[in-house]
């Protein structure tokens, strides 16, 4: 049953083949035997999720017609769970039991998903191999030795080694296409605005997106279609209904025209990496697509623009965790200055503490122009960059990762080297565009990703290219020995 | 653009982070990388150019003048370190 689509649990789940119970039950033991070798979970909701799997069997049997009734899926940790730690990998929330849900998260409990629990992720989300969670590394189920991506490494890790059916994930520099390429699975990011940030904890709040990981196009349309929609709770939420993902997704790809960016192939870029995404590419131009070269010269801008606009809001975003309405408190505070330094000293990891250090640096007095107007201005010109390239193409391609999965600690002592790992993904996220990774060829064992972007609100234009693709291939299938 | 010591430690003032000796000499050492790896930005000619702060240019939406907040308080004051009579507790600001 772990290599069913979702639509096949549906069927099969309906049939009576088995119940939601055996199949939540299946997947706990699963969890348990294999996710000692990963850490990819930080806590794990056994008895809710064998609750609302004998209420998923109940509503079955009612002939309840929900297509996600009774599947298992996990939370990144930064989602807000009703009665359930909400730790966003810091110590700083350790003792955080969220009074309240995310609106995706109900989106999908009302949807009849299963939560088998919250998975780990780089501190308040701020990395590119997982490595910065309070809770430990998770390691990548290709290879142990090797990171999982970041910063949604334990969604990612979870769904490539099918302890859950999908996950959900947020991405705001890349955070679910760099580790969706690293294990192997389909990652969408969806147009800004497109999932609630309600009760999502805010670490950049005009780049953060919800989105999810599966292991097929089809499946993750079925989940991203339920969790979208205009949320009046989220000021900055699209005023539009939840877009229909799946009824096209079958229609044939003939025509599209796929912009592939020059300077996505340049000397940063892996000899093999780039093979397997021509491969990829050129399975694209099999199905009808029509291959042009684009060029993006702006997008090397991406990176530092993306370094201060993140890091400045994250040093306000950040300001909120002071030791005294929730998380963690310095234990015999002197005096308010003590308890607010010391609680905020202690709760925070050293990457959060660099980043918030660098936004407060270029927020600051003397600096601010200089820093965060002139990176606002030149997200402008990368955001336009990208709208006269879709007056020419319909969808934009390339690689998502310059590399495969790097060696855990790697880059532990070199943060640039470590954002360099973003460079071909924190350009979509200053736009607010869509993206997705899926699956191309492996090289020496490790999976690649081939990321494509869309223009705004064309998700169905992206995963339906997704599933084609997956339909003439088998890349998505592989699955690591574990 | 350098940075010296005392503009980590203003910032990490200002953000209510104690640092130790040695971190600051890591903060700073970071910092000047991460500053240069900004300064790729500074060449650009932006004049004319309107700084984008949200990708949708959105405005923000209006709604109707209710009340639709429901009171929440006890649940989440449940999850202060310290409360007493429906306040929060800090150490002692006014002598």
């Amino acid at each position: 049953m772990i290599d069913y689509s979702i639509t096949e649990l549906s069927n099969a789940l309906r049939s009576g083949k088995f119940s939601s119970v055996e199949l939540v039950q299946h997947y706990l033991q699963r969890i348990e035997a294999i996710d000692p070798q990963l850490n990819s979970f930080i806590t794990i909701t056994e008895q809710q999720a064998l609750a609302a799997a004998a209420n998923a069997d109940a509503l079955l049997q009612q002939g309840n017609d929900s297509p996600l009734l009774g599947i298992p899926i996990g939370h990144k940790d930064i989602f807000c769970t009703d009665g359930v730690r909400t730790s966003c990998g810091s110590k700083m929330l350790d003792n955080f039991i969220a009074p309240y849900s995310a609106t995706a998260v109900s989106k999908l409990n009302d949807a009849g998903t299963i939560s088998l629990g919250k998975l780990s992720m780089d501190e308040f989300a701020m990395g590119s191999s997982n490595e910065t969670s309070f809770y430990g590394a998770v390691n990548n189920p290709w290879d142990t030795e090797r990171v999982p991506g970041g910063s949604s490494g334990g969604s990612a890790a979870a769904v490539a080694a099918k302890l859950v059916v999908a996950a959900t994930g947020t991405d705001t520099g890349g955070s679910i296409r760099q580790p969706a390429a690293f294990c192997g699975v389909t990652g969408i990011k969806p147009t800004y605005g497109r999932v609630s940030r309600y009760g999502m904890v805010a670490f950049s709040s005009s780049l953060d997106q919800g989105g999810i990981f599966a292991r097929s196009a089809e499946d993750a349309a079925l989940l991203l279609q339920t969790m979208s929609g205009h949320d009046p709770l989220d000021s900055t939420s699209i005023d539009q209904p939840a877009p229909d993902l799946t009824s096209g997704i079958n229609q044939s790809i003939a025509g599209l025209r796929i912009g592939v960016v020059k300077e996505f192939f340049s000397e940063e870029l892996a000899g093999q990496v780039a093979t397997a995404v021509q491969t990829a590419l050129a399975e694209l131009e099999k199905l009808g697509a029509v291959l042009v070269d684009i060029s993006l010269p702006k997008n090397k801008l991406a990176i530092p623009a993306y370094y201060v606009i993140a890091s400045a809001e994250a040093s306000a975003n950040l300001a909120r965790y002071d030791g005294v309405r929730y998380g963690h408190r310095a234990d015999d505070p002197v005096d308010l200055e003590d308890l607010y330094k010391r609680s905020r000293t202690e709760g925070f990891g050293t990457e959060v503490k660099r980043r918030i250090l660098t936004g407060t640096f270029v927020l600051s007095s003397g600096y601010y122009d200089a820093y965060y107007l002139q990176a606002q201005k030149v997200r402008r010109l990368i955001r336009d960059e990208f709208v006269e390239q879709f007056k020419e193409v319909d969808l934009i391609a390339g690689p998502t990762t310059p590399t495969t999965a790097f060696k855990k600690r790697a880059h532990s002592d070199d943060p640039v080297a470590m954002y360099l790992s973003d460079i071909y993904t924190t350009a979509v996220n200053l736009a607010g565009l869509p993206a997705l990774s899926v699956p191309g060829p492996a090289v020496d064992g490790l999976p690649v990703g081939l990321q494509l972007i869309g223009n705004f609100l064309q998700e169905n234009l992206l995963l339906r290219t997704a599933h084609q693709l997956q339909q003439a291939t088998d890349w998505h299938l592989q699955s690591p020995d574990l | 653009m350098s940075v010296d010591r005392s503009d980590v430690e203003k910032a990490a003032h200002l953000a209510r982070i104690g640092l130790s000796s040695t971190e600051t000499d890591h903060h700073l050492q970071d910092l000047q990388q991460i500053l240069s790896l900004i300064e790729q930005m500074q060449a650009i000619d932006t004049n004319n150019i309107e700084p984008l702060f949200s990708p949708l240019d959105a405005i923000q939406p209006m709604r109707k003048d209710q009340v639709t907040e429901t009171d929440h308080r006890e649940r989440f004051q449940s999850l202060a370190p310290a409360t007493d009579k429906k306040h929060y507790l800090v150490p002692k600001v006014i002598e």
